[in-house]
């Protein structure tokens, strides 16, 4: 069963990862991905949007489809929302398997796929007071089209 | 039926959403945008380009050609970033 959030507040990848684990003797490896807000050309700030109810019900499909695809105990997906600044964590995504491939790859799915399947949306705030809302990648959409099933 | 606007269409049209009741000849959601787009400048410039706006009808993404009814909750808003 997954666990899917989101969230203002930094998230403590440890307690996340104990949670996963806690009481279970059946997992043989876990996967982790943390993105961070990076600070490209003297970004002050981060401001990340979503659609509250869509994104959530979005997270929880796609994480139930990981769980579908691959032999997973567990994954969680935590993604924060409003202003981050550069060097803090934006997401969080777990994969608990009885072995590591279906751990690793479970986790570049799910990291693909959040960032082309997810209603977020970034704006980037600089100390001029400029603000600019970043844009879509074509490279994103590539990168989460390599996982759809024929 | 109720629209919400997210990022920078939320910007241009002023308001997060709004409660409209287009004419029965809005069947579509790129019949409900080009309807949308007559309501103020705001709304023109937010669709103005119509192909960088994306749609979902009751949560969940749809094409232009997706019907929509009265009832429905429709969101409008750009490509997404996330992750």
């Amino acid at each position: 069963m997954a666990t899917v959030r989101v969230q203002e507040a930094a998230f403590d990848m440890a307690a996340e990862q104990a949670a996963l684990s806690a009481g279970r003797t059946d997992i043989g490896g876990i996967a982790s991905f943390v993105g961070l807000c990076r600070g490209d050309d003297g970004l002050a700030a981060l401001v990340l949007e979503h659609y509250p109810g869509m994104t959530e019900r979005a997270l929880a499909g796609i994480a139930a489809e990981a769980e579908a695809r691959w032999p997973l105990t567990g994954c969680t997906v935590v993604h924060r929302v409003g202003r981050i600044r550069p060097g803090e964590p934006i997401v969080l995504v777990l994969t608990a398997s009885a072995h590591r491939a279906a751990a690793l790859e479970a986790c570049a799915f799910l990291i693909d796929w959040l960032k082309t399947g997810a209603p977020f949306w970034k704006r980037e705030e600089f100390p001029d007071g400029r603000e600019r809302w970043v844009e879509a990648k074509d490279s994103d959409d590539a990168a989460a089209a390599r996982w759809q099933q024929a | 039926m109720q629209v919400l606007y997210f990022a920078w269409v939320r910007q241009k049209v002023g308001v997060g959403q709004e409660e409209v009741s287009p004419p029965p000849e809005v069947t579509d959601v790129a019949g409900l945008m080009h309807w949308l787009a007559e309501r103020s400048p705001g709304h023109a410039a937010a669709f103005a380009s119509a192909r960088q706006v994306r749609a979902a009808v009751n949560q969940e993404f749809c094409p232009p050609d997706h019907p929509v009814r009265p009832g429905d909750e429709i969101a409008f808003f750009p490509p997404v970033t996330g992750g």
